[in-house]
C-alpha cells in the first residue's frame, strides 16, 4: 500500500506517495529530478549515492523512501543554491579530486561528512573515512588531498 | 523488491501488534542487511516493522559492572559512546570498524545479532563477552544465543531489546578483512573475566564459536606465548571463493594471538 511522506529535500517541504519498495535514492532522482546523487553499484558498498539524512551521510540506495518520513535530506544540488560552489567542491575543483565524476557527488558529501566530525583530520583519518567510497579513476591521492583542503576551507569559514 | 506493507513503530507494544497482525511479517532495525535481501528478492515479507522509533530500543547505559546498550543504537553510536569507550574500549573499537561511516551510522546492534551473519563482528563481543540478551519475553545468555548460520534462539516475532555486556579485565578483538566487503574473514574476541577467558570465533565457521583450548591455555597464562602449540581446526571452518577452511584456521590462530597482545596494551 503507498504511503504519503514529508520530508525536507534540500531545505524545501516535500510531500509524496510512495510505495514502500521505493528506495530513497529513486525517490531522490525519478520523482524529484534530483539526479545528481548517483547509482554506482546499488549494494551499499560504492558510496556514489551518498546524501544527508538529517546531518548524517548515509547511502541512500540501502534505505527506503518510507524510512525518510519526517526526515530533513541533502543532496549534493543542496549545496550551492545560489551557484558558488560550496567549499569542498571548490577543493575538488582546484585539487583535481575527480576525473570522470561519476563518484564525486558521493565524495563531497563524505566529504563534507569528514569536515564536520574531523575538523583537524589528518590524512590517515580522511582515508579510513573515505572507506565506503570507491573511485575507480583517480588513485584518490587528489580525493584525499581535495577533502583535506575542502575540510580546511570549511574549518576556517565557521570559525 | 517483492511488494510489502510498511509500519513504522512507535513502542515494543505497537511493534508487537503490527507483526502478529501481518501474514508473514519482519522486523526493519537500521536495514543494512534485510534491504539488500529484499532487494535481491531472497526475502519476500508481507509487511516490514520498523522498530526506529521505539524509544525503548534505544540509549546506553552503565549498570554496575555491566555496560546495557538497546537494540537500535548504531553502530557508530556505540563506537562513540564515552560509556562504552572507558568500560570496554575492544567493544567500541569493534563497532567502529564495522562495514563503513555510512554502514555505521544506520546499521544497529540489535540488527546485526539477530541476524547472526557468519561475518559479522558483533556475535563475537557478544559471546566473546558473555553478554546477556534481552528480548521483548527474556533473558538469553550469549552461549545459548547463536544456534547456526543466519539462526538464533529468538522465536518467531521475538524481538531483542537491549544487550548487557559485562566489563572484563582486559579485552580485544582482532580481525582480517576481506579487503572489499569489509567482513572478517576471520575474527576473534578475547576476553578476561576475573578467573575465566573467553575466546570467541567469527567469520571462520558457520556460526561464531568460543575456542575452549585457548581458553583453557590463556586461563593458565594470559600471554601470546600460550597459544603456541595450540591447533585450529580447519574441519568445521567455511571454504569459500574469499578463503580456504585452512588458511581460516591460519588466521583465527594469527588473530587469536593478536588479540591477546592487544588485549595487554
Amino acid at each position: 500500500m503507498a504511503l504519503s511522506i514529508n520530508l525536507t529535500v534540500n531545505g524545501e517541504a516535500v510531500t509524496k506517495t510512495v510505495e514502500p519498495t521505493c528506495l530513497l535514492v529513486d525517490f531522490l532522482r525519478d520523482d524529484l529530478q534530483l539526479t545528481g546523487t548517483h547509482v554506482g553499484c546499488d549494494t551499499s558498498q560504492c558510496g556514489a549515492c551518498t546524501i544527508h539524512l538529517d546531518g548524517q551521510p548515509v547511502k541512500a540506495c540501502t534505505i527506503l523512501a518510507v524510512q525518510a518520513d519526517g526526515a530533513e535530506i541533502l543532496t549534493i544540488e543542496g549545496l550551492a543554491p545560489e551557484g558558488e560552489l560550496h567549499p569542498m567542491q571548490a577543493a575538488f575543483a582546484q585539487h583535481h579530486g575527480l576525473q570522470c565524476g561519476f563518484c564525486t557527488p558521493g565524495m563531497v558529501m563524505t566529504g563534507i561528512g569528514i569536515a564536520r566530525q574531523h575538523p583537524d583530520a589528518d590524512e590517515a583519518t580522511i582515508r579510513r573515512e573515505l572507506e565506503g567510497n570507491l573511485c575507480r579513476c583517480t588513485g584518490y591521492q587528489n580525493i584525499v588531498k581535495a577533502v583535506a583542503a575542502g575540510t580546511r576551507l570549511m574549518t576556517d569559514s565557521e570559525s | 523488491m517483492f511488494r510489502f506493507d510498511y509500519h513504522r513503530a512507535t513502542s515494543l507494544e505497537d511493534a508487537r501488534a503490527a507483526f502478529d497482525a501481518a501474514e508473514d511479517g519482519v522486523f526493519l532495525a537500521g536495514g543494512m542487511t534485510l534491504i539488500p535481501t529484499l532487494k535481491q528478492r531472497l526475502a519476500m515479507p508481507s509487511d516490514l516493522v520498523d522498530l526506529s522509533g521505539v524509544e525503548a530500543l534505544r540509549g546506553i547505559t552503565l549498570e554496575g559492572d555491566h555496560v546495557k546498550i538497546g537494540a537500535m543504537v548504531s553502530h557508530k553510536d556505540v563506537a562513540k559512546s564515552p560509556n562504552v569507550r572507558d568500560a570496554i574500549p575492544a567493544l567500541a573499537i569493534l563497532a567502529g570498524d564495522i562495514g563503513d561511516p555510512m554502514v555505521r551510522a544506520r546499521g544497529t546492534l540489535g540488527g546485526s545479532v539477530a541476524n547472526n551473519d557468519p561475518a559479522a563482528d558483533y556475535p563475537g563481543a557478544v559471546l566473546g563477552l558473555g553478554a546477556t540478551i534481552q528480548t521483548d519475553r527474556r533473558e538469553i545468555l550469549a552461549d545459548d544465543f547463536f544456534t547456526a548460520m543466519f539462526e538464533t534462539a529468538l522465536e518467531d516475532g521475538e524481538l531483542i531489546s537491549s544487550i548487557r555486556f559485562p566489563r572484563p579485565e582486559r579485552a580485544a578483538y582482532v580481525k582480517f578483512h576481506n579487503p572489499a566487503s569489509r567482513y572478517a574473514i576471520a575474527g576473534v574476541f578475547v576476553a578476561q573475566l576475573g578467573e575465566k577467558v573467553r575466546v570467541a570465533v567469527t567469520g571462520a565457521g558457520p556460526t561464531v564459536f568460543r575456542h575452549r583450548e585457548m581458553e583453557q591455555a590463556l586461563e593458565r597464562t594470559f600471554a601470546p606465548d600460550a597459544l603456541e602449540g595450540i591447533a585450529v581446526d580447519a574441519g568445521p571452518l567455511n571454504s569459500d571463493m574469499h578463503a580456504s577452511a585452512d588458511f581460516r584456521a591460519h588466521l583465527v590462530k594469527v588473530m587469536a594471538v593478536r588479540a591477546v597482545v592487544q588485549a595487554l596494551k
